[in-house]
């Protein structure tokens, strides 16, 4: 009787995943931020969406351990530097034309393997009741100085802040971006888990400042309106004004490219952009969307000229911050 | 002499030991793709200084967690402590916590403006680190002291009371008859415990991350989240397996080789509780203390948490605690399960081969969490297709990550049991498995209800295992509290968070009104 039991238990689990028109998603995004906007895709295509939640390195890790056997046909991650790592597995299989070319060169991969979503600014964010924004340096390499001294806070294990090393590395050399990092740890910087530990630590005061990406800020003034934190952006072209971006790639050996095609292409709609704009504060990347009104423009945040797709050099970045005890 | 096991123990024995070890092939086999420069790094000094780190806290933890939960095992066992029944269920809670929720209690109370920190500014007081080394011993602590507590309520409920008694009646004070003949007995259970804990702060990583205690489990995370070098990842994950294994030998040197079952006839009595009189309040006073660290302070974080913005809470929560609590039991019955027949092996029939199967099963324990559900991903995509994605896998992943703590307590309950009492059963008539299911299991019933409580609680929390291996679309309680904290968003991580703990406390409530042995009076 009970073996009669567990064997339809497991028949039903193993059945209900084949449906007839169901695309596989694995979301690096949050569902709170991205779960609305999928489901405007079914409503609009009649494409169910199944979709793995998790955080984008470690699907990205379990995609790579998946290989061709993979059940996702979808990929959505939170940072070019992960898509970057699948692409190079030869995971990847190029996107449209017509998608692609909505996208400025910047903000894609330039073999076509994946397009960013929206984009996302890396910023010093503040407390307000300790430092004047007139008071913080024009370039991220300055906060070396010695009056930073036991006022700083960063997130070394963070995706975004490592590719903000690659980029420093890219586009200053290895010697500056080793002495950019000694330099910091030498102001004694204080560690945390992730951006939004850096946000809640500079709201108690504990910091004076913090590197981070610019939408967590929006995120914790949604449940704490009176924290006295702010953004400030650095000058445009300084590696510290990196603009990031969240992307969309399509796996090799999905039986399903057409709806997969479609997925992608309804990210970069107008309706989804604007998604992007108001709902999460990200930058929309699409040319006619307004971005959200509390943010300077993403002309104005002057992303250094970098190619993108070579931020998935994390294995140098790691191996940087390994050798200066960083990590 | 040694006996030779049943045909049907033999093999299952045997089964359970080899699903332990598939993350340690795993890592094998990602390891074998390292080149000379990650074998360079491994060797490195700082992996050096890494181990030693992680090493000192769990150490530090472990005797730390064993000098707290001693007192509380026997005061709600053996003492005439009011509410003992609560006191238990509130004891185990701390385990259900999620160890990002316990660390930043410290956080909101000790850190930078915290509530405590500006009392005792004002004061003029010191205020004690919080980062580093104190802060991660104090987190870790509160959060693992529950798997001494129960290994060691479950030795004390399935003692002999003719042991004490005959040291009584020989004249030694209460206080001599427990330190000669009540403590000695909890041996296994101690060290049962001390794997468990020690074990577990080897692979821990939400506490340490956020108190900034740079350890081992810390260095495998960056290599899987920034490099996705799973070569070196694996090469670091199979040194934390070494580890375990010096750790394991270590252990049953430690053990020894005497004798705890019971010596006399029939079924044990309730021993009589020892009155506390004047201790009473002091005891009652430690039981409150632990509970305020390990319960009232993190709900008191999670409602402040919720306080802030409870309206912005959507959606359902029935869904993800139906979730969690099928998944957690399924676990919970499975390990035990899985756990009876390593257990039985390794103390019915002794020999360098079912103990070895017994300690196998510790192999995956110490590993960061993250490492096991890539192996089970690996597994599970290359050798059973047909399961990945169901159910069936993610119960699979909490057998593997939790069985140890099963196997644990199931143990030392069963090394407490007189092996005679079954054979006279036999020699009555009854059959193998009706001696088993009339004698051994009863009498075992302590011992697997603590493994249960313990993997149930622990699995209820559990994160990475369940993002990536349950049925798509499928919630638990802590993807949901996941996923609100991912993107900072606490007071939407309140609701669930505080729902988790009720529940699991409900879990063990259950649990503990099951447990029977309770002394009366």
């Amino acid at each position: 009787m009970i073996r009669q039991l567990l064997l339809t238990l497991l028949l039903t689990l193993s059945t209900t995943a084949t449906a007839a028109e169901t695309l596989t998603v694995y979301s690096g995004r949050n569902e709170k931020l991205v779960g609305p906007l999928l489901k405007k895709f079914t409503e609009k295509t009649g494409i169910e969406v199944k979709v793995r939640y998790g955080e984008t390195p470690q699907l990205a890790a379990t995609l790579l351990e998946e290989g061709d056997k993979t059940p996702a046909d979808v990929f959505f991650a939170q940072d070019a530097g992960a898509l970057g790592a699948l692409s190079n597995a030869g995971r990847l299989q190029a996107l449209p034309k017509e998608s692609l070319d909505k996208v400025d060169a910047r903000f894609r991969s330039p073999t076509g393997m994946w397009v960013g979503t929206s984009g996302r600014a890396r910023v010093v964010a503040y407390n307000t009741k300790k430092v004047k924004a007139a008071d913080l340096p024009k370039s991220i390499l300055e906060f070396t100085d010695a009056k930073w001294k036991g006022r700083l806070g960063w997130a070394p294990t963070n995706a975004s802040f490592q590719a903000f090393v690659t980029a420093l590395r890219l586009l200053k050399g290895e010697e500056a971006a080793s002495n950019w990092l000694k330099g910091i740890q030498a102001n004694g910087v204080r560690v945390y888990k992730n951006n939004a530990a850096i946000i809640e630590a500079l709201g108690r005061g504990e910091i004076d400042a913090g590197f981070v990406n610019h939408y967590y800020l929006y995120a914790a003034k949604k449940s704490n309106a009176a924290l006295p934190v702010d953004n400030y952006f650095v000058a445009a072209g300084d590696p510290g004004a990196l603009v990031n971006v969240a992307g969309v790639a399509i796996l090799q050996g999905t039986k399903k490219a057409e709806a997969a095609h479609k997925f992608a292409a309804f990210l970069l709609e107008p309706q989804a952009q604007e998604y992007f704009a108001k709902e999460t504060y990200e930058y929309p990347l699409v040319a006619g969307v307004k971005t959200a009104a509390s943010l300077p423009a993403l002309s104005k945040v002057g992303s250094p000229d970098l190619d993108l797709s070579k931020l998935d050099d994390l294995r140098g970045t790691v191996k940087l911050l390994q050798d200066t005890g960083v990590l | 002499m040694t006996r030779r096991p049943p045909v049907g123990l033999w093999v299952s024995g045997w089964v359970v030991a080899a699903l332990a070890v598939l993350p340690a092939v795993y890592l094998v086999v990602r390891a074998a793709e390292a080149d000379a420069s990650t074998w360079g790094l491994l060797l490195r000094d700082r992996t050096w200084g890494l181990l030693w780190r992680t090493l000192g806290l769990a150490a530090a933890v472990t005797v730390l967690a064993a000098a707290v939960s001693l007192p509380l095992a026997w005061l709600t066992t053996r003492s005439d402590l009011p509410g003992r029944r609560v006191w238990t269920v509130l004891l185990c809670v701390p385990l259900a916590v999620p160890t990002f929720v316990s660390g930043y209690v410290l956080l909101a109370a000790f850190g930078t403006g915290g509530v405590l920190e500006e009392a005792l500014t004002r004061w003029g007081l010191p205020v004690p680190p919080v980062y580093g080394f104190p802060g991660a011993l104090l987190a870790l602590t509160v959060s693992t002291y529950p798997y001494f507590f129960l290994a060691l309520r479950a030795g004390l409920l399935s003692q002999d009371p003719a042991w004490l008694e005959g040291a009584r009646s020989l004249g030694l004070s209460p206080a001599r008859a427990f330190w000669k003949v009540t403590a000695p007995l909890l041996r296994p259970a101690f060290v049962s415990g001390a794997l468990l804990v020690g074990l577990y702060v080897l692979s821990d990583f939400g506490a340490v991350a956020l108190l900034q205690y740079d350890a081992f489990s810390r260095a495998i995370y960056v290599q899987y989240e920034g490099a996705y070098d799973r070569a070196y990842a694996a090469l670091l994950g199979l040194a934390l397996v070494a580890v375990t294994v010096v750790v394991l030998v270590f252990e049953v040197w430690l053990r020894g080789r005497a004798g705890y079952h019971r010596s006399s006839k029939g079924a044990a009595r309730a021993v009589a509780p020892v009155v506390l009189g004047r201790w009473r309040v002091p005891a009652l006073l430690l039981c409150g203390a632990v509970v305020l660290a390990g319960v009232v302070l993190p709900v008191g974080v999670l409602l402040y948490w919720g306080a802030r913005g409870l309206a912005e809470e959507g959606g359902s929560l029935l869904a993800p605690a139906l979730g969690s609590v099928l998944a957690s039991v399924l676990g919970a019955v499975t390990s035990v399960v899985g756990a009876l027949p390593l257990a039985f092996l390794a103390v019915r029939y002794p020999s360098r081969l079912t103990l070895a199967m017994e300690r196998v099963s510790y192999a995956g324990y110490a590993l960061p969490p993250i490492v096991l559900a890539l192996s089970l991903v690996f597994l599970g995509v290359q050798v059973v297709p047909f399961f990945y994605g169901t159910l069936v896998m993610l119960v699979l992943a909490y057998v593997v990550r939790f069985l140890p703590q099963a196997v644990g307590t199931v143990r030392s309950s069963l090394l407490q049991l007189n092996p005679h009492l079954g054979e006279a059963a036999a020699s009555l008539g009854q059959t193998r498995s009706s001696v088993f299911r009339r004698v051994t299991l009863p009498l075992l019933r302590p011992g697997l209800l603590a493994g249960a409580a313990l993997v149930f609680l622990t699995a209820m929390k559990e994160l990475p295992a369940t993002l990536l291996l349950a049925p798509i679309g499928f919630e638990t309680l802590a993807t949901r509290v996941w996923s609100a904290t991912a993107e900072g968003r606490f007071a939407e991580a309140a609701l669930p968070a505080l729902v988790l703990m009720a529940v699991s406390t409900l879990g063990v409530g259950l649990l503990v009104s099951q447990e029977g042995d309770a002394p009366r009076g």
